[in-house]
């Protein structure tokens, strides 16, 4: 028999029988809990995978559950953490931490300089942030922490803010020294967590620093950005974390919801791999910059026109940001010259061509970030323009660092935290490196070399001076710009749809921090 | 009177049943054999080095890097050849062991439990809810064929069957959680979060369920016995309840089988979508990550309870229908 008979479908099919099922449904209802210790929930798209910091610190560091030694001001500048002052030696080999006195950890053990000394030496053991340091030795004497280098390494500090290097209680370890609980010195302590989504957590009394007005909060990871939209829309969260642009719009226009939005240090950025016949020549990276329409891809495609990146760095990055004017970094007549003084010409098909080879490359990107991949595709389009046929490759993270190693990749697309702590030399160092004979980084420069460049990053590793270092800040931006071992494409923005009736709002940065201890319900 | 002439003619239902539990037995050992070795080799044969994956799915995108990857690589001796990693997963298969989670280091089991536990919650209240929906609504019409409710439900059967779970989950949202506010739209916790996923799973299965309740109750109303129980004076509620409902239930349970594939599968997209961390969801993240044992061990588990399920629909066929019973 016929699965669709000749019938009018009408309008009230679907509701009506919706409406019947949720008759059924409402003994499942809940009443809703009193409004005096109502619980904060903040709802974002970042998985929880364990309890060790090296895998999801940044979540018990943003829920304000374990801490750093070093915490961030306003200007996003290295503060005093759990740390209250730190000194170098005059050599610059030996760094003492002195640990803030009256801290306890939420299992009401003390914090001390074994403690803290064991969580770091954890740290350095996982893959993490740490590596990007010559640290020799992290040891414990009195009430400091001391961290030998080899050689000086003036962001040490900056490092120690970055959420793998929490602090833990000898409590969150076992005998064989994973950590299987987060226990630490933070306003709020661990009420459960259910990986890979849930996290809840309760204030703690014993906080060394102001308590916090709420009392309760939760965490839930939600992946897709279309749910997290919606949970906003009907109030069951009141902090949602990263809008998709399309959402964005409908949110606005909600009475109910506050949007925040917050320029953040990290970049879209595309590698370039230098040593590749096409690529080698700076010129041709530049034409490919040039042919970029960054400020089209900023409003059409991230639906915010601030976010066009002519240069790598941020305002927020204070010394390294050029302030170069987004519309001049577009040329691509200037594009098409500097093709054709490379010896590359027009076939038939539109395609450049140079000694009966098509000017063909393929860009690697990955979809963890939804609008990476729609960026490579309007990169495909523009540099169709200037005859670059570019073919686009949608697969894992994990495919830039490894085509990196093996030599396979061409361009990668991708967006790099140049803020991951408040000093961006410590991911400089990682993505070009201080050795002009080995330069470059699995999310940095490949096959590509620059001795005066490589000098500067030494110098600024070592360097303690603020004015030399902001002139030397400046010297790196510029030269990274005219050689394009990486090429900028886009800004991001953090975005946030906050409960009206929450007051002291405000989005970190860094993104080191949530900031829920600052919150409170209007009455 | 007709009770005790089929009580002697009848073979006890218990009859064939061992039989049959040990073809079952038999089945799920094939299954978790072959799931896990597909699963294995198809893992394997993925583009892209593991121990990169691995990492990324461990320290996130931010901080995966080719130190991060050979720590990973030296960490769990990926680079053993793929025969010893095989045999070596084999023994620990046969002693119940399903190794830790590459991405976690937690035990496969532990993590398992936690999530099948939220999955089969979510499943069994769809079924629920699809039976309390579908087959009285496909058995009323079926008494009745091509009545004004036939016509209707038939429509409404086809376009919820013809949408994406995916799109029925966001209009529930948006009718539930938006426009009314009675539900949450997504998480888990409460009873209440169970009640839009559930729904979107129940409304697709209902969608069938009721049109083969109601071919089936069509068939048996326009069929020569049931006739007879009317001609011999029973009124239309006994008819039904002696002659027509056992007769129909047969096929619908039988059908019940094959809607555990249509739920196995909904369960990815719909948990994805409500943030609902069940097995479907850590599926899908496993295989993102590249994280082998706890692939092996979902579908594993996903394999066994499909034969456990089908298990049950056979007994309750076999319950309803003394004519199987002769075997």
């Amino acid at each position: 028999m016929p699965l669709l008979p000749r019938f009018q479908p009408s309008r009230s099919l679907l509701p009506g029988s919706l409406v019947s099922c949720s008759l059924l449904l409402g003994l499942a209802l809940l009443p809703l809990s009193a409004a005096a210790d109502r619980p904060l929930s903040v709802v974002a798209p970042w998985e929880i995978t364990g309890a060790d910091p090296s895998t999801s610190g940044y979540v018990y560091a943003r829920m304000r559950v374990a801490e750093t030694l070093v915490d961030t001001d306003a200007e996003g500048q290295p503060a005093p953490g759990l740390a209250a002052s730190w000194q170098a030696s005059d050599d610059g080999l030996t760094w003492r931490f002195g640990l803030r006195e009256d801290v306890s950890f939420h299992d009401g053990s003390p914090l001390t300089a074994e403690a803290a000394a064991t969580s770091l030496q954890h740290a350095l053991a996982k893959p993490g942030i740490l590596d990007s340091a010559p640290i020799t030795a992290i040891e414990a004497e009195g009430n400091e922490v001391v961290i030998q280098l080899e050689p000086p390494f003036a962001p040490l500090p900056a490092l120690l803010s970055h959420s793998t290097t929490l602090i833990l209680a000898p409590g969150a370890f076992d005998d064989e020294g994973r950590i299987t609980q987060v226990i630490g010195t933070g306003p709020y302590r661990v009420e459960s967590v259910a990986p890979p989504q849930r996290l809840a957590v309760e204030r703690f009394d014993g906080y060394w620093g102001e308590a916090p007005a709420i009392e309760r909060a939760s965490y839930l990871a939600v992946g897709r950005g279309e749910t997290r939209a919606l949970m906003a829309e009907s109030g069951d969260a009141d902090v949602v974390f990263t809008l998709d642009p399309a959402s964005r719009a409908r949110l606005a226009r909600h009475d109910r919801l506050a949007l925040h939005a917050e320029p953040l240090p990290r970049t879209i950025v595309f590698k370039v791999n230098a040593e590749h016949p096409f690529l080698e020549d700076a010129r041709a990276r530049q034409a490919l910059s040039l042919s970029i329409d960054r400020e089209g891809i900023a409003a059409g495609l991230l639906r915010d026109p601030e976010a066009a990146a002519p240069e790598l760095f941020p305002a927020s990055l204070g010394p390294w940001h050029l302030g170069l004017g987004a519309g001049e970094a577009q040329d691509v007549e200037r594009a098409r010259e500097l093709l054709a003084e490379l010896g590359w010409e027009a076939n038939g098909s539109g395609v450049l061509e140079r000694d009966g080879a098509p000017f063909e490359l393929t860009l690697r990107t990955f979809s963890d970030r939804p609008e990476l991949p729609l960026v490579a595709t309007a990169l495909q389009d523009q540099w169709r323009e200037i005859g670059v046929a570019l073919e686009v490759d949608v697969g894992n993270a994990s495919g830039i660092p490894s085509g990196h190693h093996d030599g396979s990749l061409e361009l990668g697309l991708m967006a790099r935290n140049y803020g991951l702590v408040p000093d961006p030399l410590g991911t400089l160092l990682d993505d070009f490196g201080t050795d002009p004979e080995a330069m470059g980084g699995d999310w940095g420069a490949m096959g590509w070399r620059d001795d005066d460049l490589a000098a500067w990053l030494d110098t600024l590793r070592q360097e303690a001076d603020p004015e030399a270092r902001t002139e030397l800040a400046a010297q790196v931006a510029r030269r990274l710009n005219e050689a394009m071992p990486v090429v900028p494409v886009a800004w991001y923005q953090q975005t946030a749809a906050v409960n009206v009736e929450l007051e002291g709002f405000s989005i970190d940065p860094l993104e080191r921090s949530y900031r829920i201890d600052e919150l409170r319900w209007s009455e | 009177m007709s009770v005790a002439l089929a009580s002697r003619t009848t073979p006890r239902w218990t009859a064939g049943l061992g039989g049959l539990l040990l073809q079952r037995l038999f089945q799920a050992g094939l299954v978790a054999w072959l799931v896990g070795t597909l699963t294995f080799v198809l893992t394997r044969s993925l583009p892209g080095d593991m121990a990169y994956r691995i990492a990324a799915g461990r320290y996130g995108h931010d901080m995966v890097n080719t130190a991060a990857a050979e720590a990973v690589r030296a960490e769990l001796a990926l680079d053993q050849p793929a025969v010893t990693a095989y045999f070596g997963w084999l023994w620990d298969l046969v002693q119940f062991d399903l190794g830790r989670s590459l991405v976690s280091g937690q035990p496969v089991i532990t993590e398992l439990w936690h999530q099948l536990g939220h999955s089969l919650g979510l499943a069994a209240m769809a079924v629920l809810l699809s039976l309390l929906l579908g087959p009285p609504l496909g058995l009323i019409a079926g008494l009745k064929p091509n009545g004004m409710l036939d016509r209707v439900s038939e429509v409404a059967a086809s376009v919820l069957r013809a949408l994406p779970p995916f799109a029925v989950g966001l209009l529930l949202i948006l009718i539930f959680s938006v426009s009314l506010g009675w539900l949450p739209a997504a998480g888990h916790g409460r009873t209440a979060h169970g009640v839009l996923p559930a729904l979107t799973l129940a409304l697709a299965l209902a969608a069938i369920s009721s049109r083969v309740a109601r071919n089936a109750m069509a068939d048996v109303s326009q069929s020569a016995y049931y006739a007879f129980s009317r001609t011999k004076g029973l009124n239309e509620r006994l008819s039904f309840l002696r002659h027509g409902l056992r007769n129909a239930a047969v096929p619908v349970v039988a059908y019940l089988g094959v809607q555990f594939v249509y739920l196995i599968e909904g369960v990815v997209v719909v948990e994805t979508l409500f943030a609902w961390p069940g097995i479907g969801h850590a599926l899908v993240h496993a295989i993102v990550a590249r994280d082998v044992p706890m692939i092996q061990g979902t579908a594993l588990v996903m394999g066994l309870m499909f034969v456990a399920l089908n298990t049950v629909v056979d007994l309750l066929c076999h319950w309803l229908d003394p004519r199987r019973r002769s075997a």
